[in-house]
């Protein structure tokens, strides 16, 4: 018995790299199915948007000239539509909520969506928000708020037919990451006036000799430095990373049906198998999609607090 | 062991043209490194669900606040595995 599907799952696995000879003699006998290039074509981003209907095609060339930055391309992409549409879902869900909440008489509960939305919103500022960042946490409950329903709206999105995540593009999280290191490092300057902001990066124990100090502060100085600066980088990878490795695990298993494409009887069972164990998959990923945007939140709020009490 | 075995690859990495042993030697690396990262975060996960069950078994009340924190230990350390994975996709994307 031949090993077909063997060879040509290895020829695939190999990519777009050179082929070894006997992978060739096989590779040239039939035609393959590129796993590879069928992952990579629905997790990157694109300038077109393949609907149910046909493919749309974006317009691309919005040139903007920064001057010394250089020129960039601000014409939509698939995953800039995706995040149009997201935050387009938050407006739509949370508009009308904080209308009905005016509108409504003190002390009366509300009902309904109104209701559950209520509860997660009240969950996030005190259990996340309050508790983090102690005094004046009022002022960052918005945003901490925005950044976990926008980024759950982009992960989810990413779960429907015709979807994408556009959290599964590390531009997208490196966005946010910088978006939240900006508010923790203005917070904190905020809070403790600069030459307390300085302290937290030349940072020396204070009851010791001046040789002792001037040590430690060039030891610690660049320790101190990096943290500052892994703190989003953290952020954006963790996000971007789940999101791509879930939806690349849903798409193998599911391009696994077609690797068998010309072994009839071998791919009805792995069609079976593979379907099965991609919607576990799936069910699993809308758990990530809502813990991954909790985690972002909650870590962004976290920093928050704790430079804002670095003493 | 270990030693013969690298000379193995390395003979291997010798007889083949250098672009396709580059190729292949990158996916070997990649393919370790994908292996030691989850062999981390499987321990690393276990060992929090150890000692959760083992708070829950101690204090049946403090269930739900046990749960919660486990499942955030648990993403957090599941995130740095996934920065060994990214940097996995990385070898084979750059050939």
């Amino acid at each position: 018995m031949t090993s077909l599907p063997g060879s040509t799952l290895l020829a695939m696995l190999q990519g777009h790299g050179p082929q070894a000879p006997a992978a060739a003699e096989h590779a040239g006998a039939q035609e393959g199915f590129d796993l590879g290039g069928m992952v990579m074509h629905h997790l990157v981003d694109a300038h077109e948007l393949e609907l149910p209907w046909g493919t749309v095609h974006l317009p691309t060339g919005w040139y903007v000239n920064l001057g010394p930055l250089g020129t960039v391309d601000l014409a939509p992409t698939k995953h800039v539509v995706l995040m149009v549409i997201a935050a387009a879902l938050c407006l739509l869900l949370f508009l009308p909520l904080a209308a009905a909440a005016r509108g409504r008489e003190e002390g009366k509960a509300p009902g309904g969506l109104a209701g559950a939305m209520e509860a997660m919103v009240l969950y996030f500022r005190d259990e996340v928000v309050r508790r983090n960042i102690g005094h004046g946490a009022d002022r960052y409950a918005p945003y901490i708020l925005t950044l976990f329903f926008f980024i759950l709206f982009m992960n989810l999105l990413g779960l429907v037919p015709w979807g994408g995540s556009a959290t599964g593009n590390i531009s997208v999280t490196a966005a946010l990451a910088i978006l939240s290191f900006i508010l923790i490092e203005v917070s904190g300057m905020m809070e403790l006036g600069v030459k307390g902001y300085l302290g937290t990066i030349f940072y020396a124990p204070p009851g010791m000799p001046p040789v002792g100090r001037a040590i430690m502060l060039v030891i610690l100085t660049p320790v101190e430095f990096l943290g500052k600066l892994t703190k989003p980088f953290a952020l954006a990878i963790r996000l971007f990373a789940n999101m791509t490795a879930g939806h690349t695990l849903i798409l193998s298993l599911g391009g696994l049906i077609f690797v068998f494409m010309n072994v009839a009887v071998v791919m009805g069972g792995v069609a079976i198998a593979s379907t099965l164990m991609a919607t576990a998959v799936m069910i699993l990923e809308v758990f990530v999609a809502f813990l991954q945007a909790y985690i972002f939140a909650m870590l962004t709020s976290v920093f928050v607090g704790l430079i804002r009490h670095a003493h | 062991m270990l030693h013969s075995l690298f000379t193995m690859v390395q003979e291997a990495a010798g007889a083949m043209d250098p672009a396709t042993a580059k190729n292949n030697l990158s996916l070997l690396g990649a393919g370790i490194g994908i292996g030691l990262t989850i062999i981390g975060a499987g321990i690393g996960i276990g060992r929090i669900g150890g000692a959760a069950a083992e708070g829950i078994a101690r204090q049946p009340e403090a269930a739900a606040t046990i749960q919660t924190a486990s499942v955030i230990f648990a993403a957090l350390i599941e995130g740095a595995a996934l920065f060994a994975l990214v940097i996995a996709l990385l070898y084979k994307l750059l050939a």
